[in-house]
């Protein structure tokens, strides 16, 4: 007897709820957060979640890992702003609304381009392809300045022509929406091709390649199909960078972008397609948040980016669904005491860290200001034996503490991963 | 017969690795719907030849044909999707994907589906159905869902096969489909091969002498890279130089209840 399989069920309750409470968040959340600062970051995130889910297609889904995703993402912010350039002088009739539909066909051209090479290998070759040619873009804004506009970048207007409907974008707000507008087309288009026969190989070329050469299919052309797809939402991503900022310089096709894709779609988690919408949104609130904090914001992420690489490769998305996955069987209260202990003892290890890094800091960069600094309410001198003692025993205790309560955690967690099987089998038994 | 009534076709096949020659001429003419099981000792150069017919590695000088078409030289995707399917000898799926996802992806291609990433997965009922079909074939209907790397090995095997047949191809290179399997597991499996590779040409590399005579009709003894011998099973066994060079030795083997 043959069960009719469906995937999508005519009504799928659950997902309907996840994506109108997208849909909620995106339109919300201005409303909440109504400074001006709040509204460009919000706008910032949600084109750093289209470039973090694009970038995602290569490596999560494809196994591609790509050090030169700014590329496309940065070819197509220029090509955006000069067709609004064009746009401004009258050469180009069409509405602005639709401009980063050019910097994704930008972005997907030069994925073509440029693809047909680095998809030719897969593995580290293919890494280390896509770095050459990171380097080879980068090289090339510095020499062609009429299109790259050499130091001083390109800049133009988003406010052309008359009003339509009362929208001209030049309210950062209206920007906001024409992005979240994006933002959710994007991301539903990127989640629906995960369930395409393209997307499905892609996930069969990521785990075993040469298999997929024996089912009819050939690597090379599914991964530069995909490598094209994700060209093209990365374009996206950069024309409407392009419009938000209204400049563009040569760091948007830089190895420094390429590698936030890299290092924030990681930490957002490769293995689950939400993961990356994490990783675009801690992309924004490190790179603007953080960063007005403490100038060694960089160090911060890296140490972050060490510890999870380490500790969990599958990044915050996983985190999240393994937890899930206990509180689903109700487990969750025999952990959560260890989850606390863990969270305190972290925090006594980072605030020793965090007073050493920053004396540092504030010797190398501030010396000639004298030694004290403030630094969480408190005044440190960075030339005092006291402080220095003082931030280490804060440090090597928080570090001895966490050691405990990480073994700790460790086998309560293995207890519950074991009551977890038993429960499965006791319930298939049944 | 004339050679494009012939499913598989070898004619003079070598391959060189280096200054070593494995493959050293062979010739082999399989008519559609037989059944071929390869033997021979260890490193005669059994999976070597089947790596040459699947275009894993293409052959130093010689022809493979399928169907009477030229296959040598071509890449694997090619001649899969001419009708040729192989599995292989260490278990050879997609571990991360469940059980129903790696027989669907094997099924894809054939039925037209390509590279599209216009249509859902879940819309395409042809290839639905036909995944259901082949899991209750290879008996992994209740693992439908399962991770393949989560599934027990005499499972995963069952799985290889069914990644291999999926694709309707006409002509089936199974290699050492029971190796690691213990002896209840291997009658019930040789079953199961034979009965989803029901009308379709099969070749096989084996090493239990008893599966060999059970499931061929005819049988390739390769020695050294070359086939001495492709008969019946009956004129192999009595062949002379068959049983000099391998046989003996290995139904001695069986006799002890080796392997």
């Amino acid at each position: 007897m043959t069960v009719k399989y469906h995937e999508f069920k005519p009504y799928n309750v659950g997902r309907w709820v996840i994506w109108s409470l997208f849909a909620l968040v995106l339109v919300f959340a201005p409303k909440l957060f109504t400074s001006s600062l709040s509204v460009t970051m919000l706008s910032q995130m949600g084109i750093a979640i289209i470039a973090c889910l694009s970038y995602n297609m290569l490596l999560g889904h494809g196994g591609m890992l790509s050090f030169g995703h700014a590329v496309y993402s940065g070819l197509g912010s220029y090509m955006t702003i000069h067709a609004l350039n064009m746009l401004t002088k009258g050469t180009l009739p069409i509405p602005v609304s639709l401009l980063p539909i050019i910097g994704g066909f930008a972005g997907m051209f030069f994925a073509m381009l440029f693809g047909y090479v680095t998809t030719r290998k897969s593995g580290t070759p293919f890494a280390m392809i896509t770095l050459g040619m990171a380097e080879l873009v980068f090289a090339m804004s510095l020499m062609f300045s009429e299109f790259f506009g050499g130091e001083a970048g390109v800049s133009g207007n988003r406010v052309v022509g008359g009003s339509v409907m009362g929208i001209t974008y030049g309210p950062p707000a209206q920007m906001y929406y024409l992005i979240a507008v994006y933002t959710f087309i994007s991301v539903g288009l990127m989640f629906a091709f995960t369930r395409t026969p393209l997307g499905r190989i892609l996930n069969a070329v990521r785990d075993n390649p040469e298999r997929v050469e024996f089912i009819g299919y050939s690597t090379q052309r599914v991964r530069y199909l995909a490598f094209i797809i994700s060209g093209f939402f990365a374009g996206i991503a950069g024309g409407l960078g392009s419009l938000l900022f209204e400049i563009v310089t040569a760091e948007v096709v830089g190895a420094a972008r390429s590698g936030a894709y890299l290092l924030f779609t990681f930490l957002g988690g490769a293995t689950f397609f939400f993961g990356p919408i994490i990783g675009g949104v801690l992309m924004i609130l490190a790179f603007v948040l953080l960063s007005e904090i403490t100038k060694a914001w960089l160090l911060y992420l890296g140490l972050v980016f060490l510890f999870m690489v380490m500790c969990a490769p599958g990044g915050i998305a996983s985190l999240i669904m393994m937890n899930l996955r206990v509180a689903a069987f109700g487990f969750l209260r025999r952990i959560w005491v260890s989850y606390l202990a863990l969270a305190v003892c972290a925090l006594v290890v980072l605030l020793g860290a965090a007073v050493m890094i920053e004396m540092v800091y504030h010797l190398q960069l501030n010396g000639a200001m004298g030694s004290t600094l403030k630094f969480i309410g408190f005044t440190f001198d960075a030339k005092s034996l006291d402080h220095w003692f003082g931030a280490s025993f804060v440090l090597l205790t928080g570090l001895g503490l966490f050691e405990l309560c990480r073994r700790q955690y460790v086998r309560e967690w293995g207890e519950i991963q074991e009551d977890i099987e038993k429960e499965i089998k006791r319930r298939e038994a049944l | 017969m004339s050679t494009t009534h012939l499913a598989l076709e070898l004619k003079d096949l070598r391959k060189s690795f280096g200054k070593s020659e494995i493959i050293r001429g062979v010739n082999l003419a399989v008519a559609p719907g037989e059944r071929v099981a390869v033997i021979g000792p260890n490193g005669a150069g059994k999976s070597t030849l089947f790596n040459l017919i699947s275009g894993r590695f293409g052959p130093t000088s010689g022809e493979v044909l399928l169907h009477g078409q030229r296959i040598d030289g071509k890449k694997p995707f090619e001649i899969n999707r001419m009708g040729l399917s192989r599995s292989f000898q260490i278990t050879n799926i997609f571990p991360k994907l469940s059980v129903f996802e790696n027989l669907r992806c094997a099924v894809l291609w054939s039925m037209g589906y390509r590279y599209s990433f216009w249509k859902f997965l879940a819309d395409l009922e042809d290839a639905n159905d036909r995944t259901e079909q082949l899991l209750e074939m290879i008996r992994l209907d209740k693992k439908r869902d399962v991770l393949a790397v989560n599934l027990t090995y005499a499972e995963q095997r069952a799985l290889e096969i069914g990644v291999t047949i999926a694709g309707g191809a006409s002509v089936i290179l199974l290699d050492e489909p029971t190796a690691g399997m213990s002896k209840s597991e291997t009658t019930r499996f040789i079953k199961l091969i034979r009965e989803v590779t029901e009308g379709k040409t099969l070749l096989t590399v084996e090493h239990d002498m008893g599966v060999v005579f059970g499931l061929a009709d005819k049988i390739a003894v390769v020695v050294y890279g070359e086939v001495i011998a492709f008969d019946t099973p009956e004129a192999v066994r009595a062949n002379a130089k068959v049983q000099e060079a391998y046989l003996g030795s290995a139904v001695a083997d069986e006799q002890a209840g080796g392997h």
